[in-house]
């Protein structure tokens, strides 16, 4: 900011002669922070705490050549050091009983502003604690601007606190896990994901169009004679959906696989061109629930950057998926539910046949078009 | 007819069997893309170096004002309450966090006066120091109280003057930051004055008499300091004024002299992306990545040439947003909103920062980032506060004069 370098040009004019530069410097580089993460399990908490070695130097001499450089060897030197000076500031206690703090040791790691020294401790409660007290005070008294960012994981949440020398101290009260409540709450997130995602209704709906038509000939379509074989299609491409996506979801849930998400929404996208297009052009005849599983696949990965983004509880990740999952799918039903029958009514019109079908699959491929090209190229047309 | 059938079967057939294998190829494809994606270790995952030689990280060079202040702490240590070694000790820390452009020495000055710090009637040389450290954690109002206290005590104190126009100028309160310059005009040099009050005229419609004054002045400078000072700060008036090549020419001038001025740097590779010389912008600001604001810059450059390093330095510069959100700072939301509209292109992120930011400060830049992010994120309605700020206050800068125009079109 112009105006405040001016005032400490100023000063450093004014008050050179008696070394009393002045400054009013903008932040430009990253304050001290130290990231403190507990697992928490039953009586016992398992701890890991990064704190940056520059920090660390301004307490304890981690470069005694003094040539400016800080080493493995002359860090691992002093490790009990680094270790008691930082466990010293640290105190945790379950229910008013302190845990005892053991370290397990010393290792490093690149954070964004340099390298952190990682110490990995445990500690032992005497009891499973209701509410876990934690104490911070590293650094309060050579840095105020110091924060302590910590994040405690009890298995069943995550929450994230930031300690400052007015905030030394916080109680941390157990996240009270109801297995029900957690089913419940992944099924209700995954029926919300298929009526807020759009693109999931419309490549849903794509696929159903024809279900109650059969093709004749190149470009033809005939209502079909019984609601069964209709019933029978819109079940085989539900199931295949539905199983494609529980797939590519569940192994990036596990981060097993992943794709980048733009690569994903691309996809996806192409995916509703692709089967939007079929009904007019027949791209994929009658195994539209092969192409529902291929593109499915597709889908899952795209579930899983929902769940993601929430943040799924470890403990009873399985149960949170197959929750989800079965959300999914009653929204997928519902959505069949209030289709099937009236487009199995309008079938032998000619209104179903032309625009209902032609005109919407083409309305459908339009829109997502523009996705497509949206998420491919990261611009705003809609 | 039968033949008919015959040919629609085959040509059914022939569909069928393209489309299991557009779909197999599709599913394969999906798959193989997957492993190679597999998610990559966290970026700070923790390892056991093996080389006892590895070099972990490079501390700052420990010159002589270094281990003057490391005498002074331990003085200190022992004594916390010696306001006159206090008071130095956090001067010299005020002073390294300047050079090195570092938060942590303005944590440590804080720590020296710590004994004060929290006191309702500070002496007025805290006073005067506890400001400094507020407005740089942007505590204006805090740093506003401060410095008006110690005017009341010592109203010849040019340094709080001028820290307190400097202060009014950020938050958009001209009139009272010309004021604040008067009294300056009596205390200081004449360059010291014009310089002070040249700043706050060239933001409220008078920038061409201004620059005229501040180039005279700079004419008369004596000192290398006080010419780079006086260079800089025309270089940014002559760049709002539309004077491109006029103001590349200065900067120029200015950084010869001082290379290593951040903020010079940063307003200097600004206007070369304005002027479309991303490749130069991103050659003046190359190999200070440790500067966020500067790592803002060589991002937003090699993101406009299309260099294949924009990538790995934008998630870097995401990983230091992270950080300081995580830890509650709101000092980089002018930046953040500039990365996350040219970077991320994610508009409606970039003005939710954008407006947060407009609440604190108004600076040329806040108001263009504001107006950028609501037009690029098709709310323009959002943007009238600033818009009504910059009748208000008539300033000139072209660019920022285009986007209310393009605003007011698109209400």
């Amino acid at each position: 900011m112009r105006g405040r370098r001016l005032t400490r040009r100023v000063l450093a004019l004014l008050f050179a002669a008696a070394a009393m530069l002045f400054a009013l410097p903008a932040l430009a580089h990253k304050p001290s922070d130290s990231y403190l993460t507990l697992e928490t399990l039953g009586t016992h908490v398992d701890g890991r705490w990064d704190i940056a070695l520059r920090d660390l130097d301004n307490a304890i001499d981690l470069d005694p050549d003094g040539d400016g450089a800080v080493t493995w060897g002359e860090l691992s030197a002093r490790a009990t050091e680094v270790t008691s000076t930082a466990l010293g500031h640290l105190a945790l206690a379950a229910d008013g009983a302190p845990c005892p703090i053991t370290t397990r040791g010393l290792r490093v790691a690149s954070h964004s502003d340099g390298t952190y020294a990682v110490i990995d401790f445990d500690a032992a409660c005497p009891a499973a604690a209701r509410a876990l007290t934690v104490t911070y005070t590293l650094f309060f008294d050579i840095d105020p601007q110091h924060r302590g960012i910590v994040r405690i994981d009890d298995g069943a949440g995550t929450r994230t606190a930031i300690f400052g020398p007015r905030e030394r101290q916080q109680i941390f009260e157990r996240t009270e896990l109801r297995r029900m409540h957690q089913l419940g709450a992944a099924i209700r997130l995954g029926i919300e994901h298929i009526f807020r995602g759009i693109d999931h209704l419309c490549f849903l709906v794509a696929l159903l169009l024809p279900s109650v038509l059969v093709r004749r000939g190149h470009s033809g379509w005939e209502p079909v004679p019984h609601l069964r074989p209709a019933l029978i299609d819109v079940l085989k491409i539900v199931t295949a959906f539905t199983l494609a996506h529980s797939i590519t979801l569940t192994l990036s849930a596990l981060e097993v696989l992943r794709l980048p998400s733009r690569l994903v929404e691309s996809g996806i996208a192409a995916s509703v061109v692709v089967a939007a297009l079929n009904n007019v052009y027949p791209l994929l005849a009658e195994d539209r629930w092969a192409a529902a599983f291929a593109l499915g696949l597709l889908h899952g990965f795209g579930f899983s950057a929902t769940l993601m983004d929430l943040g799924l509880p470890r403990q009873n990740l399985a149960l949170t998926l197959f929750g989800f999952n079965v959300g999914v799918e009653i929204g997928q039903m519902c959505v069949v539910a209030a289709f099937v029958p009236l487009a199995y009514v309008a079938r032998r019109t000619w209104f179903y046949r032309r625009v209902g079908l032609v005109g919407g699959s083409l309305a459908i491929a339009g829109v997502a078009g523009l996705w497509l090209v949206e998420r491919a190229f990261a611009v705003t047309l809609l | 007819m039968r033949r008919q059938r015959d040919v629609d079967n085959l040509r059914t057939r022939v569909v069928l069997n393209r489309t299991r294998a557009i779909f197999g190829v599709t599913g394969a494809l999906v798959l193989v893309g997957a492993l190679l994606f597999r998610p990559s270790a966290r970026a700070d995952a923790p390892r056991l170096p093996t080389d006892s030689g590895e070099v972990l990280e490079h501390l700052p060079p420990r010159d002589p004002g270094e281990r003057q202040r490391g005498e002074l702490r331990k003085a200190l240590s022992s004594r916390p309450d010696d306001l006159q070694s206090a008071v130095w000790l956090a001067r010299l820390d005020i002073e390294a966090s300047r050079k090195r452009a570092d938060p942590r020495y303005l944590g440590q000055a804080q720590a020296a006066l710590a004994p004060w710090w929290d006191s309702p009637s500070p002496p007025e040389q805290v006073l005067v120091l506890r400001a400094t450290i507020r407005q740089s954690l942007h505590d204006f109002n805090g740093a506003l109280a401060d410095l008006d206290r110690v005017l009341v005590q010592a109203p010849g104190d040019v340094q709080a003057w001028i820290t307190r126009s400097v202060v009014l100028t950020v938050r958009g309160r001209y009139a009272e930051a010309k004021a604040s310059c008067e009294p300056v005009e009596r205390l200081a040099a004449s360059i010291v004055f014009s310089i002070c009050d040249g700043s706050v005229d060239a933001l409220v419609g008078h920038a061409s008499a201004a620059a005229d004054r501040i180039e005279r002045s700079v004419r008369t400078a004596t000192s290398p300091e006080l010419r780079e000072w006086g260079l800089s700060t025309l270089a940014e008036i002559e760049g709002r004024l539309g004077r491109n090549d006029d103001a590349a020419r200065l900067f120029e001038q200015a950084l010869a002299l001082d290379r290593d001025d951040a903020y010079a740097l940063a307003a200097y590779a600004d206007l070369l992306l304005d002027e479309g010389r991303p490749a130069e912008a991103a050659r003046a600001v190359a190999g200070r990545t440790d500067n966020d604001n500067l790592l803002l810059r060589l991002v937003l450059a090699e993101t406009a040439s299309g260099d294949s390093k924009a990538r790995d330095h934008a998630d870097l510069l995401a990983a230091r947003y992270g950080a300081s959100r995580l830890r509650g700072d709101t000092v980089h939301r002018r930046e953040e909103s500039r990365f996350v509209l040219g970077v991320k292109h994610d508009a409606p992120a970039a003005l939710d920062l954008a407006r947060a930011n407009w609440d604190v400060q108004r600076e040329p830049w806040d108001l263009r980032v504001f107006l950028e992010a609501a037009l690029a994120a098709k709310k323009p309605a959002t943007a009238a506060p600033a818009l009504a700020f910059l009748d208000e206050n008539h300033l000139e800068d072209p660019a920022i004069r285009a986007l209310a125009q393009r605003l007011r079109a698109t209400r």
